[in-house]
């Protein structure tokens, strides 16, 4: 057997992960060249980059379609508020707690709608959505219908003057798209990630060879509300105000996520970062239209499923062969190169 | 010694359609098992039955002295019951070694190169190493039914059920075929093959089971059954020697 080698990476791959490190540290390094207009931009884009990320690998890879992620945006949101505003926890601790109650919570609403199927499963999410919505609009601590502020002193107690606060706001949100990538990518490349994608092609074989679907897309599920919460938690940090509507929005964290991965594409880890640029493009370029701006992104979302269904991503890839984050097995001969090759 | 595999009076219908009625008998370990029967007698859905595809509607199944009847496909599996498909479930978008891998780090517990090198190991004895880098979704149907044995093989079995896996192959295929499944056999695998092939089933079973209409008809010795008026009958128009 020694005559045969298995690659996973491929030099298209390397290549783009030194230019991936190579802008992650320019990204880093942005609070001393951005200004802060910029700077919030980018927060926002990293923080879409993440919910689309998570969008993607429950409904492309695991085969879960949710049109009810905002119950955890919003949940994370609120959790924040809560924790900062009656716990006395700092905001950067709240937010990794916001994660931990999110999969807490998440677990009971998964053993709910787990048992609803295709369509069924996705306006079981958006009612479990709904019924966040309205609990929260019922806590008046938290400012009931209308919502509330974050108070001034928790916000200052982040760090020491407003540029410092605003870089680690920052720092926040690309480190929370780096660990959702990060964390996406070593499990996809892990058996589990494997198993999903066995899932996804033939059910009835991966029950038959060992793999337990219920439970891999139930921690898939936990898993995503949990960084979904947490995602949440930094958005309204920096929204600084929260309400039902605005939490709860399902155009807001919803709607757009899926145009992202759609016009991206979706079950490849490469399209929602493409979908979220292309999306920022369309919405910097166009958002003074009002009406008309998502008019078009609904023309942009039709052409690209009738003409791409694979989406941007998609076709580049069935194009070139390419694969930047590399998931696949190769098996070369070592000693010859025929046999192993397509 | 437990036996590897005991039915115990196992019933299973849809609708009208009987497809085990009170089916009974056991396995020991190590045997080769022939199940012949004409076509819509229940055979696939009595490998459904054994790992976990389909649920009996009443009796009960142990594998090696615990009962499995309620585990789940998955379960049993992880357990050392494998299966090959008769209609073959490639998973389309993976190639041959990764729907290999699945099988390997899923039930047989492998991992990193153990895992690896297995599944090498076993495309190279089922001859799909030339494609071993191909989609499955792109095979032909000799080499899905091909990958089906495969991906069995990677879970390290104890119990390989085989679906008819030899139509539609060459005479020198399917001596190579053949001689696979001694080799597997060889190493203690308990099989139970489900054929139309005779000659090639006759070429390795110690034991075969007749099943039609859901019902065992007969159990014994392959050469005498094959002969016996019950299935002379079932089998008018079949060419035994074929
Ligand atoms: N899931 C199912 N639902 C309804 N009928 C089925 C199902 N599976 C098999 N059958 C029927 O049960 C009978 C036995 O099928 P099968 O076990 O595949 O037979 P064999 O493998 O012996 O040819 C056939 O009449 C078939 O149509
Ligand atoms: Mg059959």
């Amino acid at each position: 057997m020694s005559s045969y080698r298995v690659f996973r990476a491929s030099k298209a791959s390397y290549i783009a992960a030194a230019f991936g490190l190579i802008a992650l540290i320019f990204l880093a390094a942005a609070p001393w060249w951005a200004g802060r207009a910029d700077m919030r931009l980018l927060s926002e884009i990293f923080l879409y980059l993440a919910l689309a990320s998570l969008w993607n690998l429950m409904a492309g890879y695991a085969g879960l379609v949710s049109v009810g992620q905002q119950a955890y945006v919003g949940f994370g949101g609120y959790m924040l508020f809560a924790m900062t505003m009656f716990g006395g926890l700092s905001p950067l601790v709240a937010i990794p707690f916001a994660g931990l109650l999110g999969a807490l919570i998440s677990i009971p609403v998964a053993m709910l709608i787990f048992r609803l199927r295709g369509a069924y499963f996705a306006i079981g999410t958006w009612v479990i959505a709904e019924v966040f919505r309205l609990s929260f609009a019922q806590v008046s601590a938290l400012g009931g219908g209308s919502g509330s502020s974050l108070p001034a002193k928790i916000v200052t107690s982040m760090a020491d003057g407003r540029e410092a606060r605003e870089a680690l706001s920052y720092w926040l949100a690309l480190g929370i798209a780096v660990v959702v990538i990060a964390a996406i990518y070593r499990f996809l490349r892990s058996r589990n990630g494997l198993a999903l994608t066995a899932i996804r092609d033939n059910e009835l074989a991966a029950g038959s060879l060992g793999i337990d679907i219920w439970w891999m897309k139930f921690v898939v599920y936990v898993v995503s509300a949990a960084l979904t919460a947490m995602v949440g938690a930094l958005i309204f940090l920096q929204k600084i105000r929260i309400s039902p509507d605005a939490a709860f929005s399902v155009n807001d964290w919803t709607a757009f996520v899926i145009f992202i991965v759609v016009i991206g594409g979706i079950g490849t880890i490469e399209g929602p970062i493409i979908g979220t640029l292309v999306f920022f493009l369309l919405r910097e370029t166009l958002a003074d239209l009002g009406t008309i701006y998502l008019i078009i992104l609904g023309l942009v979302a039709i052409v690209v499923m009738l003409k791409a269904p694979q989406g941007i991503w998609g076709v580049l890839r069935s194009k070139f062969d390419l694969q930047l984050f590399p998931l696949t097995y190769r098996v070369q001969t070592t000693s010859s190169n025929k046999g192993g090759e397509q | 010694m437990p036996k590897i595999l005991r039915i115990a009076g196992i019933n299973k219908a849809f609708g009208a359609v009987i497809v085990a009625d009170n089916v009974a008998f056991d396995l020991e370990e190590g045997t080769a098992l022939g199940v012949v029967g004409p076509n819509g007698a229940g055979k696939t859905s009595l490998f459904n039955l054994i790992t976990g595809t389909l649920r009996v509607d009443s009796g009960e199944i142990y594998f090696l002295g615990s009962e499995i009847t309620k585990l789940s496909a998955a379960k049993r599996c992880r357990q050392g019951v494998a299966r090959s498909f008769q209609v073959p479930q490639p998973f389309v978008g993976l190639t041959v070694f990764e729907n290999a891998m699945i099988a390997a780090t899923h039930s047989a517990g492998l991992s990193g190169q153990q895992a690896e090198e297995r599944c090498l190991e076993v495309i190279a004895q089922t001859g799909l190493m030339s494609k071993v880098n191909v989609q499955a979704g792109k095979l032909t149907l000799l080499d899905r039914k091909r990958l089906e044995l495969t991906r069995a093989l990677c879970t390290n079995p104890e119990l390989l059920l085989l679906d008819e896996i030899a139509g539609g192959l060459t005479d020198a295929e399917c001596t190579s075929l053949i001689q696979t499944i001694k080799d597997i056999h060889a190493t203690g695998v308990s099989i139970i093959w489900i054929e139309h092939v005779v000659h090639a089933l006759l070429a390795v079973v110690d034991r075969l089971i007749v099943i039609d209409f859901g019902r065992l008809i007969a159990d014994g010795d392959p050469k005498t059954i094959m002969e016996s008026r019950e299935v002379q009958e079932i089998y008018l128009g079949i060419d035994i020697d074929a």
